[in-house]
């Protein structure tokens, strides 16, 4: 083992693993984590945390983690380049695991421009395929600059995958880099485009990466009509195609909610089925609430015992 | 060259006010030639002050001169006589040109007329693009020779990222992303090992002041330091 964290557990013991994501507060609210976080209990194996996401002031992703751990939840601590440099991530590496954290999910972050401080400065010092070498290296006990680290961090290592932005040939290629800097596992983007998704998951089994790295498919259901036309339209490297739209454009206003439900449990029953695929990485975003239905009718629950 | 822009002109009237007599000092390199900072936008700008002060009871006089650049003291050294007839120096060099010159004057205030926005090529006449961040640290033998500090909104060393929209990045969809465009032109040459390898964390030379000696120089200015 690794880290010896649930994920990786769940993930080496070969069950098909079911992450969910938990977007901490826009101030210093416990209440909005516990309520977050109360509905995934026993329902999802670890739940990503995320850092400041879409470049938005939140709660500290580590800060959430550790709330998270008092709830019950195992945290995925996500940590961007964006707003820090390499002192700082390699410090608050070494908090996380200090305090409990064991997986972490390794990101560039999304552009300053599209948050609530357009203006501040990104960071960038590194990017996120350093970053993945960089808490690597720390696991095996040398710091960026090759200095030993006292009492090395055991993370279970996650990076993401965007199968679907140009050019998509060299996107599997990208992914090998992410598993030869030190990911563990990969958390992708939410994936709606799934003929294409077969074919990047076929060229990865191809070229034997999925035989070096556990591959989580990112799943989100979409809640509305407007909420897909939004997504197609506005949300960086997200492929939406159109019969996805057609297929929510086809039943009525209040029922599309349950359609998008019930399509993204047609994505994970195929995935179940697919090859090079570990799990689901579920981001039911400000749907935490229903997480646990989606569960069920997906076939996800119980979880396994590790 | 380094690429400048002139500041609005109300900032510029609120930077000199009170000042009886200003010179607007132009600079005759690379912002003559990105036209921000030359003899004739240093004609025009005085014209306008001019022009704004013409309902003033005792309207500021404005003096113009422009040197090769405002960034050697041989050329600043054409000022010497001149700048003592001043209250203050309106300057519209880039932002090393500004200060070479107010070190030179050190008793005569010097405001900035431009804004320094990038080092950059000539796309066509008035149209200027940033290619390059003097990060101290060039990877172009990499990239294709498209730098991907400059050219990448993150500046990733491996790109590209997630949030390409087709061939655009993602903060700009005019704004071709830098990594596909390396991808492209590696691809075309055959060369796409080059970016295979995990490029390692950047050296960034250009997070303190810098001075450069250049090689067969240093005995000739070991006494200086």
């Amino acid at each position: 083992m690794k880290s010896g964290s649930k994920l990786e557990k769940i993930l080496s013991a070969g069950h098909f693993a079911f992450t969910g994501e938990l977007g901490p507060p826009r101030g210093a609210n416990l209440e909005a984590i516990q309520k977050k976080a109360e509905p995934l209990k026993g329902v999802v194996d670890s739940v990503n945390i995320t850092d400041n996401q879409t470049a938005v002031v939140r709660m500290s992703s580590w800060g959430a983690s550790l709330l998270a751990i008092q709830q019950g939840l195992e945290p995925n601590y996500q940590m961007v380049c964006r707003d820090r440099n390499r002192l700082a991530m390699q410090a608050d590496v070494l908090g996380a695991y200090a305090l409990g954290i064991r997986n972490i999910l390794c990101l560039s972050g999304d552009h300053q421009q599209f948050g609530d401080h357009p203006q501040c400065k990104g960071v960038f010092d590194i990017d996120s395929m350093q970053l993945i070498q960089a808490v690597k290296g720390m696991r095996d006990g040398k710091f960026i600059n090759g200095q030993e680290v006292d009492e090395p961090p055991r993370m279970f290592i996650g990076a993401a995958a965007n199968p679907f932005a140009e050019p998509f040939e060299w996107r599997v290629y990208r992914l090998a880099k992410k598993i030869n800097a030190g990911a563990d596992f990969i958390q992708t983007q939410c994936i709606y485009n799934m003929e294409k998704m077969r074919e990047w998951v076929k060229r990865a089994r191809d070229m034997g990466l999925t035989e070096k790295v556990y591959i989580l498919a990112g799943i989100t259901p979409m809640k509305s009509l407007g909420m897909a036309r939004y997504m197609k339209s506005k949300v960086p490297g997200m492929d939406v195609p159109d019969e996805v739209i057609n297929r929510l454009k086809g039943v009525e206003k209040k029922k599309q909610g349950k359609e998008g439900i019930a399509m993204a449990c047609e994505q994970i029953q195929e995935f179940k089925e697919m090859k090079g695929i570990s799990g689901i990485h579920l981001m039911a975003i400000e749907w935490e609430h229903r997480v646990p239905e989606i569960a069920e009718q997906a076939g996800m629950l119980p979880r396994p015992e590790v | 060259m380094i690429v400048a822009k002139r500041k609005p002109f109300e900032e510029i009237k609120e930077l000199i006010e009170g000042y009886k007599k200003v010179l607007v000092v132009g600079c005759g390199t690379c912002v003559a030639v990105c036209l921000a900072g030359g003899e004739k936008e240093v004609g025009i700008l005085a014209d306008e002050l001019r022009l704004s002060q013409k309902s003033e009871k005792e309207p500021a006089e404005f003096g113009e001169a422009t040197v090769q650049r405002q960034c050697d003291r041989e050329f600043l050294s054409e000022l010497d006589d001149i700048v003592p007839q001043y209250e203050a120096l309106l300057s519209m060099a880039c932002g090393a040109g500004i200060q070479f010159l107010a070190e030179r004057f050190p008793d005569t205030p010097v405001f900035p007329a431009v804004n320094t926005t990038f080092i950059g090529v000539n796309q066509d006449v008035g149209w200027y693009e940033e290619r390059c961040k003097a990060c101290g640290n060039c990877v172009l033998g990499m990239t294709a020779g498209i730098c991907p500090v400059t050219m990448c909104a993150k500046s990733l060393l491996n790109g590209p990222c997630g949030g390409t929209n087709g061939s655009s990045c993602e903060v700009d969809p005019n704004q071709p992303c830098a990594w596909h465009m390396i991808y492209e032109r590696l691809a075309r040459q055959g060369r796409l090992d080059k970016i295979i390898e995990i490029c390692p964390a950047n050296d960034w030379r250009n997070q303190k002041p810098q001075t450069l000696i250049q090689p067969g120089y240093e005995e000739r200015y070991e006494s200086e330091k």
